[in-house]
């Protein structure tokens, strides 16, 4: 007899080797909501993702942008009463939805971290200019335009490489990483 | 001489280089050699996290293990290169496992990294390394009259190492103090640019940029001052973005701290990569040591 695994009980395994208390130590208490500088952008704030989570709502979290939406700042983090990790659980999340293919649509988080790693792996150093494909076509007409100005003045000033660097060993840091993960979907 | 093992990151390569050309300047006038880690590689920003964990540890511990055999202590300027190798480094000594599984992977480059790495942000070198009596020593022209809006962010700070306090710390404060400027208070010291979010939650970053730029010209800033790449872009870069969505009329420069004491050390404009920003100094920051006429009166 196969034993199904509760929603829940997925994303604590997720966090299994992660830093802070599991998210069952969650008291409600909203410290989190109103630290976050990102959650009136949010469609669930972070104390009821957490909520949800915990209450097994596996189809509206997944369809949230809310953890597509934390910029990382570790804020609610160093202020959880309980110890809770959130940032670390935001992080888990979205690695869980890009595992599962499975995100709201219209995001640009997922697709830009997904060619930002497959960047990486191919020269080893970021270089912007290629990642602007994965979002620029996203944006209105008045951002598009606006990014492209920004983009050619931080050229004008001799900010923006017109190269790409590349790493040295860049054969090596291939076999290290595919050691770590198939390389097949990186490419 | 004291020599650091220092990891530029991506950024300083181009998009940052006035921050990477006014640490060598002012790091060597404090008899302090930046020599520049072999072969290094990305740190992964923000965004492997998203994609993978043990790759996005793996990356770090390449270079960190680049660092060890060089028996120095690792610095890097770029507050999410910090963390990332930081915290690398801590899971690393903690977990047995992951560390065999990372070192692993890195025996495919003949690299190990066996725990031994004191990891440090460049800020941290000028403050606690070299110390803030060292630094008056060699400050020829003091920003006097210069109100400076220390920006902390996020990655230095947080998440939290120790016991220390991550919600009002002060060294960025002392060290404007020690080059003579005028530190500002303002509440949003702490809070976050919008990171990677100004290219994936556009509306939500302009909005956290717009929120900080307030903050600082209501505390009256003639400058903020930022000890990362990323806040830098987001708060200068896009302030122009940011006027054109709500309307304001922000004309805040945004400086690494390393230019202001490349300034009050008397260090060229030039040779700290000034002549690179989106928006303009005012001619009487530039010549600094001459009191502000703006702000030299109470």
């Amino acid at each position: 007899m196969t034993e199904t695994i509760t929603f829940r009980q997925e994303v604590l395994n997720l966090l299994h080797a992660s830093e802070g208390n599991p998210i069952n130590f969650c008291i409600q208490c909203g410290t989190c909501s109103g630290t976050c500088p990102v959650a009136g952008f949010m469609d669930h704030s972070p104390r009821q993702i957490i909520a949800m989570i915990n209450a097994g709502m596996k189809e509206e979290v997944m369809n949230s942008n809310t953890f597509w939406y934390c910029a990382s700042c570790y804020h609610c983090t160093v202020r959880c009463p309980q110890e809770i990790n959130i940032t670390g659980l935001m992080y888990a999340m979205k690695r869980y939805s890009i595992w599962k293919g499975k995100y709201k649509e219209g995001l640009i988080g997922p697709t830009f971290s997904e060619a930002f790693v497959k960047m990486i792996v191919r020269t080893g150093r970021s270089f912007e200019p290629v990642l602007a494909p994965s979002y620029i076509f996203s944006f209105n007409m008045r951002g598009f335009l606006q990014e492209v100005q920004n983009a050619t003045e931080l050229m004008l000033k001799g900010r923006l490489p017109l190269l790409p660097a590349r790493i040295k060993r860049l054969e090596k840091f291939r076999s290290v990483i595919g050691r770590i993960i198939p390389m097949g979907g990186l490419e | 001489m004291k020599e650091y093992a220092y990891y530029p990151g991506c950024s300083l390569e181009k998009m940052a280089v006035s921050y990477h050309l006014s640490a060598v300047e002012t790091t060597g006038k404090l008899g302090i050699k930046l020599k520049e880690l072999e072969d290094w590689s990305c740190c992964g920003a923000t965004a492997y996290s998203g994609i993978d964990e043990l790759l996005s540890h793996t990356l770090s511990a390449r270079n960190l293990a680049i660092a060890e055999k060089t028996g120095l202590d690792f610095v890097a300027p770029c507050s999410a290169c910090y963390k990332n190798m930081y915290f690398t480094a801590v899971h690393m000594r903690k977990d047995a496992d992951l560390a065999e599984h990372i070192n692993f992977a890195l025996e495919e480059d003949n690299l190990h990294f066996s725990g031994n790495v004191t990891v440090r942000h460049l800020i941290e070198v000028y403050v606690n390394e070299v110390g803030l009596e060292e630094i008056k020593s060699k400050v020829t022209r003091p920003l006097e009259g210069v109100r400076v809006a220390p920006y902390y962010g996020c990655q230095i700070m947080r998440p939290r190492k120790d016991h220390e306090d991550v919600e009002q710390p002060q060294f960025f404060e002392e060290l404007l103090a020690a080059i003579g400027a005028m530190p500002i208070n303002y509440p949003l010291k702490m809070r976050c640019c919008g990171g990677s979010l100004i290219i994936s939650s556009r509306t939500a970053a302009l909005s956290m940029v717009r929120n900080l730029l307030q903050s600082a010209v209501d505390g009256q800033a003639d400058v903020i001052a930022t000890t990362c790449p990323m806040c830098q872009v987001n708060l200068e870069c896009y302030q122009q973005q940011v006027n054109q969505e709500f309307g304001t009329n922000f004309s805040v420069p945004v400086l690494y701290f390393t230019q202001l004491i490349g300034l009050a050390f008397g260090i060229t404009p030039k040779k700290l990569g000034m002549g690179k920003e989106f928006v303009a100094l005012a001619p009487s920051l530039l010549a600094a040591g001459k009191a502000n006429p703006a702000h030299s009166k109470p």
